[in-house]
Formats: structure tokens, C-alpha cells, sequence
């Protein structure tokens, strides 16, 4: 994959009528922790998660827009993952009611959320090792009758389902660079196959929502590229995108709108270029007083600062 | 020494009833730990409890043995509801933990006393257990014994029949895993929250899977009851289980044919060393050892040989070595 240069992706954000429109949706949005969204997809209200004495995560309100790429962005700790995991189920808030298109959720198996079009991914990446890169991709597909007990059993009832699954697979895979692996396992694909394998995975459940729980930890910057291209491509499709990211290039590139988290709360909204400026932002990633000088005198460290 | 009866006794018990029990049990444990990845240490529970079916409703209760037979299936499909509802939310190591102290609870509970009128005490239920089913014997009244192989008259017949259910639960396993039920399963063996994440209801899988493997091992427990026309509750120890876990690893686990080539080779092996060993004795070859020893001699050799198997061939005779390797990741 040939990684593609700023002015390429400048002018392919023009040709992205799912970021314009995400963009225009957002403009009168006001930057501000819980701001409420013209069109959103997810809207939560006072989701708690203590851990002992530690209070994980404690979001007093948050909507998640329609169509847009909404990066969870924070510092280590910050509760993103427990809120990811919270949100879809797979944890169980200690308070907190959340709707998924206007329907309470809150409380729901994360199965049965998945169903609703709410799908994630997960940090660690979770390929099916032992299962081959079709079979991984057919198992994403839903409502399938030969996933049931019996009728499993007649391959005459699912086998016309089946193709069309395979269809759909084989053009999702091509997307992704990984239709030349499609009957070798898993588990020997590298790190960064894996993570595309996963959201293509995601993907053949034909989601309203994917939630992306750090889509490009442990990808090679080659592939980042190829990886945001995807993700892109995911909401020009029409699906709303959540994810949680450390690298602030990438979310400056990609996202739509960012909500950033620290210790647990919702300390900033907004675009990405507004919300990299925010002093608490700042703050929460570096530290209170991380442009004062660490010498007394107030001469650098480093010999040269500039130079790079 | 006599090399004709020593090979005439291994291969009868190679694939003689003993094989056929061990075998359905195996095939049960297949579609649980071997698909599924569930970690049944309690499999004797499930046969002890299609053998007692078979006991309580033909001798306590006096009625027909095809009604034990539908209820050694419920008792199965009870037992694996019973142990999974509350477990199978659990971790894996949960399940593993409660089904074998569920099979030491279930064999101490039939030999109890205070069940003796129902389940027969420490002595078990002995009596015609199968008659209804020898009844139906179609081999010659004049029937003596094959070549080779020295099975009465009433054994062959449990033998046809047995190895007729272990091809129709091999074919059933065989037609679910390879749809996309058998996938889902499968899914679940590697990463149970990635298969919740694509919206599969995994709780009801895992049961399924509990209750189909359950049922099967059940039916090794019928068989038992039918050929041995007795029920004794010792011979359902734990150690049964491992037996039954040996030959799937032998055989090679999460392949259809895996217990089957897995238990006539686990009894081909433990008869044929017995034998030989015997022989050896009887004949003045082997002096340090007495004729019995051999029972315990056979097992520290079939305990050596699967360590040898383990690391030499760790996939087990049809499993395939790339596989356990990925596992390592």
C-alpha cells in the first residue's frame, strides 16, 4: 500500500461528501463536554463505572453524531476502553442510561447490541486463530439460519445464504488487501492484517455503528495509512464511526469531532483543530506545567530543540 | 507364548464394547472441549447417568428398557442444563471445577444408602438390564464366535449395534461442524467475546453444545448398562473422564474421526500390552513381575507412551501441527 502524501488526503477529504456533510452537521455544534448534536446515534447520560476506589469512568452526558467519524481520544487511564466497554454492553455500568437510536440500550446483553447495529472491535485484536480468514469473515455475517441447531443440520436451507455471504466477504476482504489469504488461518496473519481482518469482520454485520478500540495500536505506519483510508471509507458508507486513539496526527486527519476524556470525564469537545488547541487538552496530555523549563535557571536540556 | 490368542484378545478388545463406551463419551467430549472449548471434566456423570436411567426404570421401577432409554436422554439433557446454567457465564475454568465435583457428588449420591431402594447402594443394580434389547438378537440361536474375534453371541450384538450409534453420532457431528453452527462453536473456542461482539448468542451455544456432547456420553452409559446388565456406581470415577480425554487428544481433538481412531488404538494398545505382558510372565520371560502387576504395569507403559506422543506428536494422529502452533501465539 503506498502511503499517500498530505496533499493527496487534502483533496480526498474534498471528494468525501460523508466528511462534508459530518463537517456541515457539526459546525454550530458548541464546543463544550456533552454538547448536544443535531442528529446523534448514541446519546448517554450519568455513566459510572467505579473499580474499588477508583472511579473508571463518570460521563455525565455524551452524543455521539450520526454519520460522522467521532474520535475518544485521552490519556492513559483516562477510561476510554471502560467507557467503550460499557457502552456496548460488554461491562456493566454501575449508573447510567444510554439510548442507541432513541431506544434505551442500557443494560442490553452485548450480543443483543450487536444485533441493533452497535458493533466494536477490541484493543487487543481478537482474529480467531484457528479459523480461516473466510471462515472469520462468514462468521461476522448475521442471521444466519445455519447458525441454528437444526437446520445446520440441511445444508440445502442455508447453502444459497451462504454464497451470498461469501460474495460479500470476498469484496469486503478485496477492500482490505486480504483476499490472497483467504484459507490460511488467522493466527498467521501479522498484527496489522489482524486488525484489518477484525473491522472487515465488523464490518460483514452490517452495522449502523462501529466502535474501533484502537484501530492502530500496533500497525506499521504503511498500513496506518491504508487503515485510515478504510475508516474513511466507513462513514462515506454511511456508518457512524467511534473510535479511541492515542495518536493525535491520526485523529487530527480522520475525525470529524473529538471528545476527549481524562481521569474518567468529558473534559473537552469540538473539531479536531479546536480541541488540539484547548488548554485543558494540553494539560491532561502533558501536564499542568509542561512548558515551563525543568531547570532552574530556565536554560534547555536538549542542545539543540530545533533541530529535527 | 501364544501370539495368536495374545493378538485374538487385543483386537477384540480393541474394538469391543469397553471401546464403544469410551468412544461415545469421547465423541461427547469432542463437541464440547474439542469444537466448542468447553473443559467437561465431569463426562463420567453424563454416562453414569444414562447407565442408571437404564437400572432405575428396568430394575427399580420394572418398566421398559426403551423408556430408560428416553430417559437416560432427559437425565443427560437435565444433568448439562443443570451444570451449564450457571457456569457457562462464568469462565471456562468454572465449568471445569463444577462438572467434575458434580460426577464425584452424582456417583457418591446413587451409592448412598439412604437411595438404596432406588439405585441399588455401593453394590449397584445388577440383574437383565438389556433383556429386551438381546431379545431382539438376530444372530443365529446357533451362533458360537467369529474368527479371531471372541465375542459370545450376546456381545456381537451390542457391538453392531454400538458401533452403528457411534457412526450416527460421528455423522452428526460431521454434519454440525461443518455448517455454520459447527463455525460459531468453533468461534467460541478461539474468542468467546469476539463471537458476542458479532452478535451471537454464545450462552446458548455453549448449552447446546453441553447438552449434544452430554447425550452422546449418555448413550455410552446406556450401551454400558445394556452389554454389562449391571450398574455399578465405582466404576464411574473421574478417572473414566480422563480415559475418555486421553483418546480424544489421541486421536486428535476437533477432528470428526478423531475419538474413534483414538479409542481403538487407547484399547488396542492397553490389551495389547496387557496380554503380551502376561504371556511373558506365564511363559518364564519376566521374572521381577507377577501376573498382577500387569493392571498397574499397563498403564505406567500407556502413561509413557503418551508422553512420547505429546512430544512427538502433540496434534494427536488427525490433528494438524500448524494449528497447535498458532495456539502458541
Amino acid at each position: 500500500m503506498p502511503a499517500n502524501t498530505d496533499n493527496d488526503l487534502a483533496s480526498a477529504n474534498d471528494l468525501m461528501p460523508g466528511r462534508a456533510a459530518a463537517v456541515a452537521a457539526l459546525k454550530d455544534v458548541p464546543h463544550v463536554p456533552g454538547a448536544p448534536k443535531p442528529d446523534p446515534m448514541l446519546v448517554a447520560d450519568h455513566v459510572s463505572r467505579q473499580f474499588g476506589g477508583l472511579k473508571a469512568v463518570d460521563v455525565a452526558h455524551v452524543e455521539i453524531q450520526r454519520g460522522a467519524i467521532t474520535a475518544l481520544i485521552g490519556p492513559n487511564g483516562a477510561g476510554k476502553t471502560t467507557l467503550f466497554n460499557l457502552l456496548t454492553g460488554f461491562d456493566k455500568p454501575d449508573t447510567g442510561k444510554w439510548t442507541f437510536n432513541q431506544q434505551q440500550v442500557a443494560g442490553m446483553s452485548p450480543y443483543k447490541l450487536a444485533r441493533k447495529g452497535m458493533v466494536r472491535t477490541f484493543q487487543l485484536t481478537k482474529a480467531l486463530s484457528r479459523m480461516t480468514v473466510m471462515d472469520n469473515m462468514r462468521l461476522g455475517a448475521s442471521g444466519q439460519l445455519g447458525e441454528r441447531f437444526f437446520p445446520s443440520l440441511l445444508p440445502f436451507l442455508w447453502n444459497a445464504q451462504e454464497r451470498a455471504n461469501e460474495v460479500r466477504a470476498l469484496e469486503l476482504l478485496g477492500r482490505f488487501n486480504l483476499d490472497a489469504k483467504l484459507d490460511d488461518f488467522a493466527g498467521s496473519l501479522s498484527g496489522g492484517q489482524r486488525k484489518l481482518l477484525e473491522m472487515a469482520r465488523a464490518l460483514m454485520t452490517n452495522p449502523e455503528m462501529v466502535m474501533l478500540d484502537e484501530p492502530m495500536a500496533g500497525v506499521n505506519p504503511a498500513l496506518t495509512q491504508s487503515l485510515l483510508g478504510h475508516i474513511k471509507n466507513i462513514r462515506e458508507e454511511g456508518t457512524t464511526v467511534l473510535f479511541v486513539e492515542h495518536d493525535m496526527d491520526m485523529v487530527r486527519d480522520i475525525s470529524d469531532w473529538v471528545i476527549v476524556m481524562a481521569q474518567g470525564q468529558i473534559i473537552a469537545e469540538g473539531p479536531p483543530d479546536a480541541v488540539m488547541r484547548d488548554r485543558q487538552v494540553i494539560d491532561a496530555y502533558l501536564g499542568t506545567h509542561h512548558d515551563q523549563a525543568l531547570t532552574k535557571d530556565g536554560t534547555s536540556l536538549t542542545q539543540d530543540s530545533s533541530g529535527e | 507364548m501364544d501370539f495368536g490368542i495374545i493378538f485374538s484378545q487385543t483386537l477384540t478388545q480393541a474394538i469391543g464394547i469397553t471401546a464403544i463406551i469410551y468412544c461415545l463419551a469421547a465423541v461427547g467430549l469432542n463437541v464440547q472441549f474439542g469444537y466448542t472449548g468447553l473443559l467437561n471434566f465431569g463426562q463420567v456423570a453424563f454416562v453414569a447417568a444414562g447407565a442408571y436411567a437404564v437400572g432405575v426404570i428396568v430394575l427399580t421401577f420394572d418398566l421398559s428398557l426403551w423408556l430408560a432409554i428416553l430417559v437416560g436422554i432427559l437425565a443427560s439433557t437435565l444433568l448439562a442444563l443443570i451444570l451449564g446454567i450457571p457456569t457457562l457465564r462464568l469462565r471456562a475454568d468454572y465449568l471445569a471445577i463444577v462438572t467434575i465435583a458434580a460426577s464425584e457428588l452424582l456417583r457418591l449420591l446413587v451409592r448412598s444408602i439412604a437411595f438404596k431402594d432406588t439405585f441399588g447402594g455401593a453394590q449397584g443394580l445388577n440383574g437383565k438390564l438389556g433383556q429386551q434389547f438381546h431379545d431382539l438378537n438376530p444372530l443365529p440361536s446357533d451362533f458360537t464366535s467369529l474368527p479371531v474375534l471372541t465375542w459370545t453371541r450376546q456381545d456381537l450384538w451390542v457391538v453392531i449395534v454400538g458401533w452403528l450409534l457411534v457412526v450416527l453420532f460421528t455423522l452428526l457431528v460431521w454434519g454440525l461442524v461443518r455448517s455454520p453452527w459447527g463455525r460459531v462453536v468453533k468461534g467460541i473456542r478461539e474468542d468467546e467475546d469476539a463471537v458476542v461482539s458479532l452478535g451471537k448468542n454464545v450462552f446458548v451455544y455453549k448449552m447446546q453444545a453441553l447438552v449434544l456432547g452430554g447425550i452422546i456420553g449418555g448413550f455410552g452409559g446406556i450401551v454400558w448398562a445394556v452389554a454389562k446388565q449391571s450398574v455399578q456406581p465405582d466404576t464411574f470415577q473421574p478417572d473414566f473422564t480422563f480415559f475418555a480425554y486421553t483418546i480424544l487428544l489421541l486421536g486428535g481433538a476437533a477432528r470428526v474421526f478423531g475419538p474413534i481412531v483414538g479409542a481403538i488404538i487407547f484399547w488396542f494398545l492397553l490389551a495389547g500390552v496387557g496380554e503380551l505382558l502376561s504371556q511373558m510372565i506365564q511363559a518364564g520371560y519376566i521374572d521381577f513381575l507377577s501376573a498382577t502387576d500387569v493392571g498397574s504395569i499397563r498403564f505406567i507403559l500407556m502413561g509413557l507412551g503418551l508422553m512420547l506422543l505429546m512430544i512427538f506428536r502433540p496434534q494427536g494422529i488427525f490433528g494438524d501441527r500448524r494449528e497447535l502452533a498458532l495456539d502458541a501465539r
